[in-house]
């Protein structure tokens, strides 16, 4: 078992009382709390050293420049991408899959193509792609999920054609927690068609050691959010062939090299695709949450969410008329617990939890494919990052139990 | 935060076995309530009979309290006047208003017989995150009662 209790008193925000109780803070994959060597980088980038990125010819300028590039370096090392170029600085995952899917997709879609997703993608990984699917013609194709609760194999098999252009998967669920096999997918999209294969990653980055070489994806997406660092700020690696190829999806200042009045070049990848001021305090704060993850080390974060995890689902399966969603294999799920409990709505379980000071995500965590393939309108979620124990766990199954005695379930 | 005086006996009640589910004898106006940030739904027809509402059907999914709402606001509404329903709109939409002062909410020189049930929904105001819910059925009322116009 991998104690990381030590950690907590790097969160300041845990230290907070909600209604007499302390923070127990379970909703981090919605998005996570911030340690204070995020919270020091971006306090001391903004009271002395702050400056605006690749302008100025003085010094401050200068200095925030290195910082911007060195916050892209560490990105890049931290998913072992080949160079810093293939690291693009975006808003988020949200914003990197639309400028996948207005650029890229729009660039090579023609209707009667397809683009495929499978029944568990959250809303981010699904809109972009109804938008540039309605702007070309091209179809979307779900791939089911089997019993399971993961990415029907065979169904992909026999989704994928030379009709397909583009597959997007996330990494992890949201919701369910599941991690697809994403090389094994990715050696059936190879060997089936040309598509790229992106990878949304905005559950899977914070939580599982990811390497771009070996992860089998053309593309990946993540926020620095989720993963301690603040927000306004995610990432889009992609293969340097493809962002060499691929349309800016932004035009203005930034990422030109050469504007005239009707026509512009731009400029070399990365730059190519930040225009405008760039979230420079936010890159900063980014690379000090990757920093404390890696001193934490991601392997150690791997077996902690698993002996969380492992332990929530045992002690979740204690509790009468309580459903949960998600792969009863612990080795393919992620930090990620849903689940219902008898005709107590999601709703009146969080809000009975959060009484206790407990945070908890209830409603379709913007995933409604999967929720009406579930069965469900709305599932409860309690989700785990390093800061979180048993005792956090064991603090849910309390509330729980209350909550069904509020409402009058009978036990046994 | 006392949850009890959330979850109120009558408030379960009406959750587990909400009234006036059943269909309206004749066509009425129709309106549909959906809260998207917790996916509340309800699907509300009302006949009105110079000016009075003389049927109500009321289906819908989610919280005990959007749903324990509805069901109530089904049994207040029957028989109702326009104005008289505009009234109690207003003194339940004053109940749940966390700016209100005290009870304004309610009748103060008969309290508890305006509202009837409804005012087992008093606890929501002091969990402000479901004000909503409990406002939905009340929302989607105001909608049908203009379509029936
Ligand atoms: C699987 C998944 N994809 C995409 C997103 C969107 O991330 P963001 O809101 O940071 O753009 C989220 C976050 O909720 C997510 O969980």
């Amino acid at each position: 078992m991998t104690n990381l209790s030590h950690l907590r008193r790097d969160f300041p925000i845990l230290r907070r009382e909600v209604e007499g109780h302390p923070v127990i803070f379970l909703d981090s994959a919605a998005s996570a709390q911030k340690p204070i060597p995020v919270l020091d980088a971006m306090d001391r980038f903004y009271r002395s050293q702050y400056a605006n990125v690749h302008r100025g010819a003085y010094r401050l300028s200068q200095e925030a420049t290195e910082l911007y590039e060195d916050a892209r370096r560490r990105v890049a090392r931290f998913i072992n991408a080949g160079s810093p170029d293939e690291i693009i600085f975006t808003k988020g995952t949200t914003t990197a899959l639309n400028g996948l899917s207005s650029s890229w997709g729009y660039d090579h879609l023609e209707a009667g193509d397809r683009i495929v997703l499978s029944m568990m993608e959250h809303h981010a990984n699904v809109v972009p792609w109804q938008l540039v699917a309605k702007r070309t013609g091209a179809e979307l194709v779900y791939v089911p999920l089997t019993t399971g609760y993961d990415i029907d194999l065979d169904a992909l098999r026999s989704t994928i054609d030379s009709r397909v252009k583009i597959v997007s998967l996330t990494g992890m669920s949201n919701v369910l927690g599941t991690i697809p096999p994403m090389q094994q997918i990715s050696d059936i999209v190879r060997a089936q068609s040309e598509a790229v294969l992106i990878v949304d990653g905005a559950q899977l980055v914070p939580h599982v050691e990811v390497d771009v070489q070996t992860l089998g994806a053309d593309f990946l997406a993540f926020s620095a959010h989720k993963m301690l660092g603040p927000t306004g700020i995610g990432v889009l690696w992609g293969k340097p062939e493809l962002l060499e190829e691929m349309e800016p999806w932004e035009g203005g200042g930034e990422m030109i090299s050469t504007v005239d009045l009707y026509e512009s070049t731009w400029a070399p990848v990365p730059q190519k695709f930040e225009a405008g001021t760039p979230p420079i305090a936010e890159a900063i704060g980014l690379a000090a949450a990757v920093h404390y993850l890696e001193e934490i080390g991601m392997n150690a974060i791997r077996s902690h969410d698993l002996d969380l995890t492992e332990y929530a689902l045992h002690r979740l399966g204690e509790v009468p008329d309580l459903v949960q969603y998600g792969p009863t294999d612990i080795k393919s799920r992620g930090g990620v617990v849903s689940f219902t409990l008898g005709d107590v709505h999601p709703h009146d379980i969080a809000t009975i939890l959060d009484s206790r000071g407990i945070s908890v995500r209830a409603g379709h965590h913007c995933a409604k494919p999967l929720m009406a393939d579930l069965g469900v309108t709305a599932t409860a979620r309690a989700s785990f990052h390093v800061y979180n124990g048993r005792d956090d766990v064991d603090a849910l199954i309390e509330g729980l139990h209350e909550a069904r005695s509020l409402f009058g379930l009978s036990e046994g | 935060m006392a949850l009890d005086e959330l979850y109120r006996e009558v408030i379960l009640d009406h959750y587990r076995n909400p009234r006036n589910r059943q269909p309206l004898g004749a066509p009425g106006a129709h309106a549909d309530g959906h809260n998207p940030l917790c996916g509340d739904e309800i699907s509300l027809d009302i006949l009105v009979v110079d000016d009075t509402v003389t049927e109500v059907s009321i289906v819908g999914r989610g919280c005990s309290i959007s749903q324990s709402s509805a069901s109530m606001m089904s049994e207040a509404i029957k028989g109702k006047t326009r104005a008289e329903i505009a009234e109690l709109t207003g003194r339940f939409k004053a109940m749940m208003d966390i700016d209100t002062e005290g009870d304004a909410g309610l009748d103060p020189d008969r309290p508890g017989s305006v509202l009837g049930d409804l005012e087992a929904l008093q606890g929501v105001r002091k969990f402000p995150v479901r004000i909503k819910c409990a406002n939905l059925a009340w929302t989607t009322l105001e909608e049908a009662l203009g379509e029936a116009k």
